[in-house]
């Protein structure tokens, strides 16, 4: 299994720690993720200012792919439903298509025939891996944890787009990939809401607000801490927990952590390999349960 | 009461064309079918947490033809995009694809919200969101990760080529 690794723009400077562990856990699991030279920003900033130009942009990335015969691994959410929906346009309508290839050789001497793939990290392990290997694969008991899983929008809907993957208003990938780590699944109210990230630089009071109703929810529970698979989600949940913590008065030190950092603990990684130092909202409880373990719990067992 | 005076529309005031650009514009074509049932409303986070923003007022809005006040308007702008309309809409109207049209549209009248005016200069200068400096990258190689090669002239030319620059430089 092969596929070029498209980071977008937040992940690469503001998630580090989701994409070592993501590297890692791919890697474990023997799928190849290729770094290509040439990937700028998936289009979904440009879209409401221009859908032609977020249609080029997002052309462009998977032009690129397609250049070198990989489909398209993603990790933010936001880049995978860009390049998704833009993706089943082009492929869809070849009337649409060839406009926008017309433009697109003109201006960056790409055409894009529409042979390439796109898929969420998340989703490549539910569908190319599955929850049963994962399992088997987990060596390290996390039954002691309970994680409340955040889905986001953009990893499920609009959910046409993705071809009965999931079911946008019961969805259960994500789920069943936590509970393969061993992990306990705490559930919460209203489960399905939106982190609010798509206003936060129109409207960082109502931002914080919605992100604020998750959290308060999540806090009720008795979960270790929330798993996100969006920069974007983790930016209003973890990157901002503090700023809502002062705006509105009330305090929860919630953990969240990037779903392969959770499935790398399960596989035997220590916490400084999943880079868990580099949470803003540090879990103790799980630091010291992963700290200075073995890379491979079996080999550490035998020496 | 000079309250109830403001509030009132003015026909005179209308462009019943509005209707038409909209649905000429991508993502607007399936406005015209809303029957204002309000289900977007209820499980939109937004207006649930603000009165500002309510998808159903901007579709009758945008039927009546108040074209100023539509485009010149901060609520076009304050749709999340989380679909959770997208997908409930039992008319199929698309919201979040509507209010991609209206911004589009508003934009080529000038209307940029600073977030966006500042997130475009971004993607012109740099292709991504995020500034790629020898600090990135340092960062980036003690956590093990291989550099990341800014590539902002492809974009930039995609910008320019679809005149988006033009209004947000203007």
């Amino acid at each position: 299994m092969r596929f070029a690794l498209y980071l977008g723009c937040t992940v690469p400077v503001r998630a580090m720690n989701y994409e070592v562990a993501a590297r890692r856990t791919a890697d474990h699991l023997g799928i190849e993720l290729v770094d290509l030279d040439g990937f700028a920003c998936c289009g979904y900033p440009a879209k409401p200012l221009s859908w032609d130009a977020a249609l080029l942009m997002a052309a462009n990335n998977l032009a690129l792919a397609e250049e070198h015969g990989l489909d398209v691994c993603t990790l933010c959410s936001a880049c995978t439903s860009t390049l998704v929906e833009a993706n089943k346009h082009l492929q869809e309508d070849s009337a649409l298509r060839a406009r926008i290839n017309d433009q697109l050789s003109e201006n960056t001497g790409r055409r894009y025939a529409g042979t390439v793939t796109v898929r969420h990290y998340a989703r490549i392990l539910y569908e190319e891996v599955g929850p049963e290997r994962l399992r088997q694969e987990s060596s390290v008991d996390l039954s002691g944890f309970g994680f409340a899983v955040h889905y986001g929008c953009h990893f499920l809907k609009p959910a046409h787009i993705y071809d009965g993957f999931d079911d946008p208003e019961n969805p259960h990938t994500l789920g069943d990939l936590v509970a393969a780590t061993g992990a306990r699944l705490i559930p919460y109210e209203e489960e399905d809401a939106c982190c609010g990230g798509g206003i936060l630089a129109v409207d960082p009071d109502t931002a914080l607000g919605i992100a604020k109703g998750k959290l308060d929810h999540v806090h009720i529970t008795d979960a270790d801490g929330m798993i996100v698979i969006c920069p974007f989600c983790d930016i209003m949940y973890e990157i901002n927990q503090r700023s809502i913590e002062r705006q509105f008065d009330v305090s929860y030190r919630l953990p969240v952590l990037y779903y392969p950092q959770l499935l790398g603990l399960a596989l035997g990684y220590s916490a400084d390999e999943m880079q868990l130092r580099l949470n803003r909202v540090k879990s103790r409880e799980l630091i010291q349960a992963f700290t200075g373990r073995a890379r491979c719990p079996g080999a550490a067992s035998n020496g | 009461m000079p309250e109830t005076r403001e509030r009132i529309i003015d026909v005179g005031d209308l462009e019943p064309n509005f209707r038409n650009e909209i649905l000429a514009e991508p993502g607007g074509e399936r406005f015209m079918r809303c029957f204002s049932c309000g289900t977007c409303v209820a499980g939109c986070p937004v207006a649930g947490m603000t009165e500002k923003y309510n998808p159903r007022r901007i579709v009758r809005m945008a039927l009546l033809g108040m074209r100023q006040e539509v485009l010149a308007s901060e609520f076009v702008w304050l749709c999340s995009t989380c679909y959770t309309c997208y997908e409930r809409c039992p008319q199929d109207v698309h919201i979040p694809d509507l209010m991609n049209a209206i911004r589009n549209i508003a934009v080529r009248e000038g209307h940029v919200p600073p977030a966006f005016r500042q997130q475009a200069e971004l993607l012109r200068d740099h292709g991504r969101l995020y500034e790629i400096t020898n600090y990135e990258n340092q960062r980036r190689q003690e956590a093990g990760l291989p550099p990341i090669q800014e590539r902002g002239d492809e974009v930039r030319r995609i910008l320019v080529r679809s005149g988006v620059l033009e209004e947000v430089e203007s």
